[in-house]
């Protein structure tokens, strides 16, 4: 017994020396405020690591959205560290250029994002890779798109090794591609998921179904469905389902036909009253 | 040389022996042909002449800093002060013609007292003259620069040379040909001087390094560029400055030269960062830099440079500030991939949705634009986080012409709305339309914020109003909400 222990526990010794990155119950997280998910990652997602969010083409709107808004999580309140976001042209092209007006909508001040758009996807790594080392920054935010054949387990590996020396949350958007191996802390999957509707069935607030498809240390396939609340600055459970119209008092069925004055702050939000 | 003139192919530049054989510029090319069959012919290409004119004048730079084109063929150095640098004028004029003939240039040059004096007598042959007055009064009144007409105006007049023109009284003169030929005239005669333009504007602080024999190795001339960086750096410290901009010359042995730029967003003067960035540039170059024969001098000169106030130098264990780390980043990255690649948003005060951002280079460092949330701080995203510029055409179906949209197909994708919220009118800008015309400066487009099926949301609008601007009006898709 004691024979196969010792080199065993010798074994142990080396690869614990070999990891040079701070053990893992030091690494701080930040939470989402959707309970059951922070529970079920003991604290929230991990500070100073490589998340990965996948999704499909068609639902690029909220991955992104999903991939900001856990990059403006990553960050501390009252921080004013810029947020990078790196992406292709080939993005810009397919999926929309970012949107000030609906950043700070959605509670991310547009004044602390950099936006980065890279010609290739080499030049994307290399500077997401120059990106995550740099401590000063909040958050980065690499977008991929389509078949990602350079970013392969080094690549992540390399992302993640940077991100663990620097502090510097790493959030890898790979859209409408097929996810390799990686050496990320988490994998999800994102789809944007129905909103509770408002009075008058109107879109309400963004809803996001996550699916935890990986995690390096702990338990993975769970599944949530999470709203985000930009007053608060955090996700909250879902607030629609059977009983989600009702929790507005204002009820209404929609009008139909043309509706034609409009109120500045909010369109047509009277209609229903 | 050709080139197409009101749809004939017409002789540009013939050379000399073209011109002995009686072909001259503006013959139709048919003509010559017929003329002389064996006419070899090549397309005009102004552009391409143009750049390498360009590419000539940076590589006189060696020779002065006020180095400028001069019309279409021509250069023009001011050597005030430089020429004692090669022993004089004259070693300096062969100099410069010898280095564009091992070109494959033919070059004529003049030396006189004002620009225009020297870019006249380059241009027409002049008897010999004992002093230069005296050669630009020989000149024939083309040499006024003034247009076809008035130079004939002016020969029909009986008036040949400058000399004839410099004798009769300006007043005179002015009255019948026009302001322009005295003011001409008195700049040929170092009466009146314009000054020149040169092709760079003079750097404040410029440092320079010549080498006796021309340096092989592009590695070596960073090395010394280091060194220069250092002294740069220095200079700018004594004036309490902090360069943004930074231009690097390398002029090869033979004539030509390499600008590189960078660009910073924050005002620097340390040498280790300079060279980062110029480290950054050269292996971004999509061609990398060629030595030739080699480089046998360096320029590195500082175009932009900002107030710095002097900075302690950081003690042991002292940490540089997370501002100047992510500012250095930005210029890292805006190096390697052009400076429009790295942007920032700013706000612009506009109801037009694709109007109301600007996305601009992080490296024009501003104070970061504050934004304000529309709308009512409890309301969902009345915006879409990602817009598209131009909007994409979609097909939608509604129940009524005007009312809101039933279901859509985009990129071959058909999406049943569940939930929609609008219309939100967003009229066109027509306190911009000219005299206030209520037509032609676009529709009115009625936003509807809609959510398919399966969650996703969109921003949509039709474009017109139904009835009153158009019968069939079309839908877009804006935006893609999170």
């Amino acid at each position: 017994m004691s024979d196969s222990a010792s080199p065993l526990a010798a074994l142990r010794r080396t690869i614990a020396a070999l990891d040079r990155g701070k053990p893992r119950w030091d690494s701080d997280f930040f939470c989402t405020g959707h309970g059951g998910l922070d529970t079920a990652l003991g604290g929230g997602l991990a500070r100073g690591r490589v998340h990965e969010l996948v999704c499909a083409e068609e639902e690029a709107g909220a991955g992104a959205g999903m991939a900001l808004l856990l990059a403006r999580l990553a960050t501390r309140a009252d921080d004013v560290a810029p947020l990078l976001w790196l992406r292709l042209d080939a993005a810009s092209r397919q999926g929309g250029a970012p949107y000030g007006p609906g950043l700070a909508a959605l509670g991310i001040d547009p004044g602390r994002l950099l936006l980065g758009t890279m010609t290739d996807e080499a030049m994307l790594l290399q500077a997401g890779l120059d990106a995550v080392r740099c401590p000063g920054l909040g958050a980065v935010m690499i977008e991929c798109r389509g078949r990602h054949r350079l970013l392969d387990l080094t690549a992540s590996r390399r992302l993640a090794l940077a991100a663990e020396a620097s502090g510097v949350t790493a959030l890898l958007l790979l859209v409408g591609g097929v996810p390799g191996p990686s050496a990320a802390e988490t994998r999800w999957q994102v789809a944007a998921a129905p909103s509770a509707p408002l009075a008058g069935d109107a879109p309400g607030h963004g809803a996001f179904d996550l699916t935890l498809l990986r995690r390096r240390a702990g338990p993975d396939g769970m599944r949530w469905r999470l709203e985000w609340r930009a007053t608060e600055g955090v996700f909250g459970e879902w607030s629609g389902g059977q009983g989600g119209q009702q929790q507005h008092g204002r009820e209404g069925a929609a009008l139909s036909g043309a509706v034609v004055s409009i109120p500045a702050a909010r369109p047509a939000a009277d209609r229903a009253a | 040389m050709v080139e197409s003139v009101r749809g004939a192919m017409r002789l540009v530049c013939p050379d000399e022996d073209a011109l002995a054989l009686g072909l001259n510029a503006g013959m139709a090319l048919a003509d010559a042909r017929a003329q002389e069959p064996g006419l070899a012919v090549f397309e005009a290409d102004p552009h391409a002449d143009q750049d390498w004119l360009e590419r000539l004048c940076d590589g006189c730079a060696r020779y002065t800093p006020i180095a400028a084109l001069d019309g279409p063929a021509g250069l023009m150095l001011d050597i005030g002060g430089c020429a004692h640098l090669w022993g004089g004028e004259a070693p300096l004029a062969s100099a410069v013609t010898d280095r564009l003939v091992r070109h494959g240039m033919r070059a004529r040059h003049a030396l006189a007292g004002t620009a225009e004096a020297a870019h006249a007598l380059a241009r027409y042959p002049a008897a010999p003259a004992p002093d230069e007055d005296a050669a630009i009064r020989r000149l024939p009144v083309e040499a006024l620069g003034l247009e076809a007409e008035s130079a004939l105006a002016l020969r029909r007049a009986g008036l040949r040379h400058i000399g004839d023109v410099a004798a009769r009284p300006a007043a005179a003169l002015a009255a019948r040909f026009g302001k322009e030929s005295v003011d001409a005239l008195h700049r040929l005669l170092g009466l009146a001087d314009r000054p020149l333009r040169p092709r760079r504007a003079i750097a404040a602080i410029m440092v320079e390094r010549r080498f006796a024999e021309p340096m092989g190795s592009t590695a070596h001339a960073l090395a010394v560029l280091a060194k220069m960086a250092v002294e740069a750096g220095d200079q700018l410290s004594e004036r309490a400055q902090g360069g943004r901009r930074f231009e690097a010359i390398f002029f090869r042995s033979d004539g030509l030269a390499f600008p590189l730029r960078v660009e910073t967003s924050q005002p620097i003067r340390e040498p280790a960062a300079i060279m980062r960035l110029f480290e950054e540039r050269v292996d971004s170059l999509s061609d990398p830099l060629d030595p030739g024969f080699g480089f046998d001098m360096l320029r590195l000169s500082v175009p932009r440079s900002e107030p710095l106030a002097p900075s302690q130098l950081a003690l042991e264990g002292g940490k540089v500030p997370p501002q100047d780390d992510v500012a250095a980043l930005v210029d890292r990255l805006s190096v390697r991939a052009g400076r429009h690649r790295i942007q920032r948003l700013t706000p612009r005060d506009s109801h037009i949705p694709e109007q109301a951002q600007l996305a601009l280079p992080a490296v024009e460092s501003r104070a970061p634009a504050s934004w304000h949330r529309p709308g009512d701080p409890e309301d969902p995203p009345l915006r879409p986080l990602h817009l598209f510029d131009p909007p994409q055409r979609i097909e939608a179906i509604a129940q009524v012409p005007d009312g809101p949209p039933h279901r859509f197909r985009w990129r071959r994708t058909l999406h049943e709305v569940t939930r929609f919220e609008g219309p939100e009118r967003i009229a066109p800008e027509w306190w911009r339309a000219a005299d206030g015309a209520l037509e032609g400066h676009g529709r009115t487009r009625d936003y509807y914020r809609v959510e398919d099926a399966r969650g996703r949301r969109y921003w949509i609008f039709r474009h017109g109003l139904y009835g009153g601007e158009t019968v069939r009006p079309d839908w877009y898709l804006h935006g893609l909400f999170a």
